[in-house]
């Protein structure tokens, strides 16, 4: 059957993978806490933004890693203009049209990705891709591990952003109750946009976090997605904890139903997960009531 | 409901059914009868979304349920098709009533109905991806044997008369539904579901009425698809994408209409067939558009183009009268 060391590598490399997928599954917690919606353009965003990472390497050389300096406040940028200039004003401040509108954004931005660069998938040919780093019995990608550690650290950085810092209690405020947090002079709109700018720039992160070992096409972004919206509901809507903690769950989930159903199944486990999630106990394991 | 309702719906097909004798061309008849499968889909989704409010993302999982129990009952057990479209459609009923008992019991609703919805259809398709009975990723192929009583036809017009008859069932089947009290519990429940079942509506009854009816419309469209393309696979039958045609069109047509639905099917595939002609053959050009078309609508035109229409028809009406 399986050995311990087999399952101990499966284990491990689930958790590599899931503290990418919470860093995606932070940027839709974080929109979802203060806009309260499911913003449905995540995973479209995020092939952009892989797009983005595989046009500066072949363009200007730029390796994926330094590539997060120009990209994530690229980004930033990117999020706060389409929440300013059009998801907020198209949506008339109504949930479910928001919902449609950030559907909309996600059938756009997605087939003019397609249109431009085809179905191929493309990869990155660094250097370091395949190396490896011992530790003990077990072999790890070592661009997967810098993933894991540099997922945590911005999860760590955003957690102390919205604790410590005033652009924080704003968000927070605007989040808890945000009638009120225009009586006392917080700008809604503004702060909105930064929320949706922040949930853009995590994307950016894990784009060049992942662009290394990982592949890109104009459809790569909705196989994330669905699983960074497992993760938000299993951690609960709104909750970085629950995001972190539920990231690093999932990841370790698909690892092991991969190694145990095959490929092809291996993602039921987390579909599976989310419904049961939905259905018994739909605000999750941190979230607030809904 | 009275004859009187249904005349603009059976003026309308009765002139659609010439359309074959002008039109012969293999390509159009082609693009005609998927304009109208699509229509039937998004007729089926409006049932739920459009009067009931409950925003589904997965309506592919009654798409698939008719296609592929359309495809697998004749191609694995013999089953005569047309008797395999109607269990299909029966299927696409009952996955509708377990879907909606599962989750409007939960009280999901908004965002979360949506986003249950399309786990339930992401499972689906991926056990059709792995199963053998389904053929796997492969598919099923449902053999080439031309007889109408096989529900297969030497000309494509017989499918558009087919089509047709179904998109013209479900229209007919839509406004008795508007005039009806269950139509009318369903709009209560749209527009507030507290108030509507203070005074007294079972919630839960109306929107698993409104979930099975538009599962077995929208199963019966995949049905009709199968049939018409004789071949299914789980990407096809339980992808994405019809999932959001099914969205698109009432949106863009007009949300919670009787025409809606098909009005934004033609409507939608007729400017992508524009798109694809002025763009040439670059894949994703006319989703990109379908995209910008749902923005566009939800931001301007909220009631869709039958809003539009009515609305100006309002306006003329008015300037008539100053």
């Amino acid at each position: 059957m399986y050995s311990p060391a087999i399952i101990a590598e499966a284990v491990v490399n689930g958790l590599m993978t899931g503290a990418v997928y919470a860093l995606i599954a932070l940027g839709l917690t974080l929109v979802y806490g203060v806009l309260h919606i499911i913003n449905f353009a995540h995973g479209a965003l995020l092939t952009a933004a892989m797009f983005a990472v595989w046009i500066v390497y072949e363009a200007f050389g730029l390796d994926p890693y330094l590539a997060l300096l120009p990209l994530t406040p690229l980004f930033f940028g990117l999020g706060y203009a389409v929440q300013r200039l059009v998801i907020g004003p198209a949506s008339h401040g109504n949930d479910s049209n928001i919902l449609l509108v950030t559907l909309g954004l996600s059938i756009a931005v997605e087939n003019a990705l397609l249109a431009g660069f085809r179905s191929d998938t493309r990869t990155l040919n660094t250097d370091y891709g395949f190396q490896v780093v011992e530790f003990g019995p077990l072999l790890l990608s070592k661009p997967r591990l810098i993933g894991f550690g540099a997922a945590i650290l911005v999860t760590v950085l955003l957690w102390l952003l919205l604790s410590r810092t005033d652009t924080g209690k704003a968000i927070r405020a605007v989040a808890k109750e945000k009638f009120g947090a225009s009586l006392v002079g917080i700008d809604v709109a503004h702060v909105y946009a930064v929320t949706f700018g922040l949930g853009c720039a995590c994307l950016a992160v894990a784009a060049c976090l992942l662009m290394p070992t990982f592949y890109v096409n104009p459809r790569i972004g909705q196989a994330f997605v669905l699983v960074a919206f497992t993760i938000v509901v299993l951690g609960g809507m709104g909750s970085i904890p629950g995001a972190l903690l539920g990231g690093l769950f999932i990841g370790v989930v698909e690892s092991l139903c991969g190694l145990f159903l095959g490929d092809s199944l291996g993602q039921i486990g987390i579909f599976l997960i989310f419904i049961l999630v939905l259905l018994v106990r739909p605000t999750g394991m941190f979230g607030a009531k809904a | 409901m009275t004859f009187r309702d249904i005349v603009p719906t059976v003026v309308l097909i009765a002139l659609l059914a010439f359309v074959p004798a002008f039109i012969t061309a293999n390509t159009v008849l082609n693009f005609l009868v998927f304009t109208l499968i699509i229509s039937l889909a998004a007729q089926g989704w409006n049932i739920l979304g459009g009067f009931g409010g409950q925003f589904s993302f997965g309506h592919a999982a009654f798409f698939g349920t008719g296609a592929y129990a359309a495809a697998l009952l004749q191609a694995r057990l013999g089953i005569n098709p047309w008797i395999a479209f109607a269990i299909g459609t029966v299927a696409g009923a009952a996955v509708g009533w377990v879907i909606g008992y599962l989750s409007f019991r939960s009280g999901l609703r908004g965002s979360y109905f949506a986003l249950v919805t399309l786990a339930f259809a992401e499972v689906l398709r991926i056990l059709a991806n792995a199963a053998t009975f389904t053929g796997g990723a492969a598919g099923v192929l449902i053999k080439l044997d031309v007889r109408p009583s096989n529900f297969q036809f030497e000309s494509r017009s017989a499918f558009f008369w087919i089509a047709l008859a179904l998109v013209g069932a479900v229209l007919v089947l839509t406004r008795w539904i508007e005039c009806s009290r269950f139509g009318a519990q369903l709009v209560a429940v749209r527009e507030n579901e507290a108030a509507a079942k203070a005074l007294g509506v079972d919630t839960l009854r109306v929107k698993l009425g409104a979930i099975t009816v538009s599962g077995a419309v929208t199963a019966a469209a995949g049905g009709l698809y199968a049939q018409y393309f004789l071949y299914v696979d789980a990407n096809i039958a339980y992808g994405t994408w019809i999932s959001v045609e099914a969205i698109l069109a009432p949106i863009v047509g007009g949300l919670g209409t009787v025409f809606g639905p098909l009005v934004g099917a033609v409507a939608l595939h007729g400017l992508g067939e524009i798109t694809k002609l002025a763009a040439g053959s670059v894949p994703g050009i006319d989703l990109m558009v379908f995209g910008g078309l749902l923005v566009a609508a939800v931001a301007f035109a909220p009631e869709g183009i039958i809003g539009l229409l009515r609305r100006s028809a309002r306006s003329k009406g008015t300037a008539r009268h100053a």
